[in-house]
């Protein structure tokens, strides 16, 4: 077991969850989701942990309904040589969100913008938390959810219908929106995110 | 590493008023050439069907005069959502999907693939399997290198290194096409052991490469490295620091380019890499230059990695002897009925594991790649995260490239080394 464990223990109390070490032999230790960010900012910026460096993030939903969704951080004491991974647990049936960790490292806006993708968990304070695989408007769902079929929520049909039917204007992202003069060529509901300033700003002319 | 006082002789010849000829700098100018002259941005859509973008990226490039101001990139458009798919597929069916992810290492992701499922299932592969594996990942190093190294020179103008790299990828693509019977889709690996072993005149071939390939690398060395279109249109490019490379997570040759001395295979060895005797090239300045020289010195490293695992290159069987994992011969499955059992539960039930979780990360060409499964006890994973190198690196293109000119913005995103298999999975 990793030594960090303890001190994880000892730092946040029983913010900590269970801790274990898994096949390949890394410490996994489970974060109750209000106190992530904090754990992971103590793992990053305490001298003797100086866990810097973000080798991912990901997350994992079981095929048993009744296990938690759950959110995998893995970091990486680059000094030491050394993993760890934390995770954090989210009940698949409730509102899966949780903080971002964009301000700790740059290279989590990617990987947190793919875990909304395809797993729909919200990352509090993220700065662009938009689909990074899909495209903006798809409207299945999340892809990799263990309630998501393999070909996909809707009918073949449907798909080829709404592959036609798209406008292409909707493939720009709301934020390139506030300097290109597509507004008006929105559909109506990202004419609507624009207009209640969600993201990006409302062009001057409206 | 320190050639950087190569800025002083950078030099192109002209001619003044009277005809006599005058030499004038090149390289890169400090501060902000042009005046503040106001005026509209334009927005320049690159791609998704663009040669320099390296596949169907696309870039949104928000653009004052010729300098990027933002860089919005859209992925996806290769999405074929290999993670979800190999939840529905057996461990071993799981290896033609990394075919396709990085596709210009197949033969590496194979490996790492083959690694991930041994850890969570805890085998020990055979000592001729692992120098196997070895001279696989390295062949994959070096076809990945040449691949990159021949389009950004094309990308920059650059011709003839083009035409050299590809050749040198031809020749290992003969070796590979001899092994795998693929020139892409390799599919090397099995849990527990490999495919196929070397066929007979293999390592002659490849002792043949190892031994005329240095000329090659040195030609280009030469077309290229004290280049000065070469120097100018890449020294001081899109760089990173060593903190933000961190920060950014990146890995591979984009994180040792920015000083960091990290490399798998050094640091976290697998296949017995630390019995290797190799380098770690690391870079000073992080710029697309230092990630150029960075990746031409794998190269040699690699060659000589390649050397030493011919000379090492046990006898013995490529499998391990576990009927669980390992399918038995043909001839003993058609005349042994314990043998023709087991052979019949691995086809329909497929290879199972424990239930647990294992992540390998390898130093893949691109970077850390990193195969993350979760496994419910089942023949298929619950989940398989790909920890792309590719996609991870590319998000640091808008840090790199705003502030630059449109035209360092492909020198840039050359510099990546995306492949969008493996981006967008």
């Amino acid at each position: 077991m990793n030594p960090t464990v303890e001190g994880l223990k000892a730092t946040f109390g029983d913010a900590i969850g269970r801790a274990g070490v898994a096949r390949d032999g890394l410490s996994v230790v489970v974060v109750r989701a209000d106190r992530l960010r904090d754990v992971l900012r103590w793992l990053k910026d305490t001298p003797g942990q100086a866990y810097t460096y973000l080798v991912d993030i990901t997350a994992v939903e079981y095929r048993d309904r009744e296990r938690p969704l759950e959110l995998v951080y893995q970091l990486r004491a680059m000094g030491r040589k050394t993993d760890l991974r934390v995770k954090v647990e989210l009940d698949p049936q409730g509102e899966l969100a949780v903080d971002s960790v964009t301000p700790l490292w740059a290279g989590a806006n990617w990987l947190e913008r793919e875990v909304y993708d395809m797993f729909g968990v919200v990352f509090a304070g993220h700065p662009d938390l938009r689909r990074i695989l899909m495209w903006e408007t798809y409207a299945e769902g999340y892809p990799l959810r263990k309630d998501f079929p393999l070909r996909g929520r809707f009918s073949r049909a449907e798909q080829v219908h709404q592959a036609l039917n798209t406008n292409p204007e909707a493939n720009y992202s709301l934020e390139e929106l506030s300097i290109a003069e597509a507004y008006d060529g929105l559909p109506a509901d990202m004419r609507e995110r624009l207009r209640r300033g969600e993201r990006g700003r409302v062009p001057e002319s409206e | 590493m320190s050639k950087r006082t190569l800025e002083l002789d950078v030099a192109t010849p002209g001619v003044d008023a009277h005809g006599d000829p005058v030499r004038v700098p090149l390289g890169v100018s400090e501060g902000t050439p042009e005046p503040d002259i106001g005026g509209e941005h334009l927005l320049i859509n690159l791609g998704p069907q663009h040669p320099a973008t390296h596949g169907v990226l696309r870039l949104v490039v928000e653009l004052d005069g010729e300098t990027v101001v933002r860089v919005i990139p859209h992925l996806g458009y290769l999405h074929s959502g290999f993670e979800k798919l190999g939840e529905y597929r057996h461990y071993n069916q799981i290896i033609p999907l990394t075919d396709r992810t990085d596709y210009l290492s197949p033969m590496a992701n194979n490996v790492a693939l083959a690694l991930a499922v041994e850890k969570l299932m805890g085998i020990t592969i055979t000592p001729r399997c692992t120098v196997l594996r070895v001279i696989a990942c390295e062949m994959s190093r070096i076809i990945s290198h040449m691949v990159w190294l021949g389009t950004t020179a094309i990308d920059l103008g650059a011709f003839t290194p083009f035409l050299w790299a590809f050749q040198e990828r031809e020749r290992i693509y003969n070796l590979q096409e001899m092994w795998t019977g693929a020139r892409l889709t390799t599919s090397l690996t099995r849990v527990g052991g490999m495919m196929a072993d070397i066929p007979d005149g293999f390592v002659e071939g490849l002792r043949h490469f190892i031994a005329t390939y240095p000329k090659t690398l040195g030609e280009i060395d030469r077309i290229l490295t004290r280049n000065a279109i070469w120097a100018g249109r890449t020294q001081g490019i899109g760089v990173l620091t060593a903190d933000e490379a961190i920060n950014y997570s990146l890995s591979g040759p984009m994180l040792r380019a920015s000083g960091v001395p990290w490399d798998m295979r050094k640091d976290q060895p697998y296949l017995d890499y630390e019995t290797y005797d190799f380098e770690v090239p690391v870079g000073e300045h992080g710029d697309v230059y230092d990630r150029y020289l960075v990746r031409l010195e794998e190269c040699y490293q690699s060659n000589r990695i390649l050397a030493q695992a011919l000379d090492r290159l046990p006898d013995g069987p490529i499998n391990v002897a576990d009927p669980r994992v390992i399918l038995p011969p043909k001839s003993r499955a058609m005349s042994d009925m314990e043998a023709m059992i087991f052979h019949f539960k691995q086809v329909m039930e497929g290879v199972k594991t424990p239930v647990g979780e294992a992540y390998v990360g390898v130093e893949n060409p691109k970077g850390e790649l990193g195969y993350y499964f979760v496994s419910d006890g089942t023949a298929k994973p619950v989940r398989w995260r790909i920890r792309p190198p590719a996609f991870i690196n590319l998000g640091a293109i808008s840090k790199m490239a705003e502030g630059h000119l449109l035209s360092d913005l492909i020198a840039i995103n050359a510099s990546i080394d995306i492949v969008m298999g493996e981006v967008d999975r």
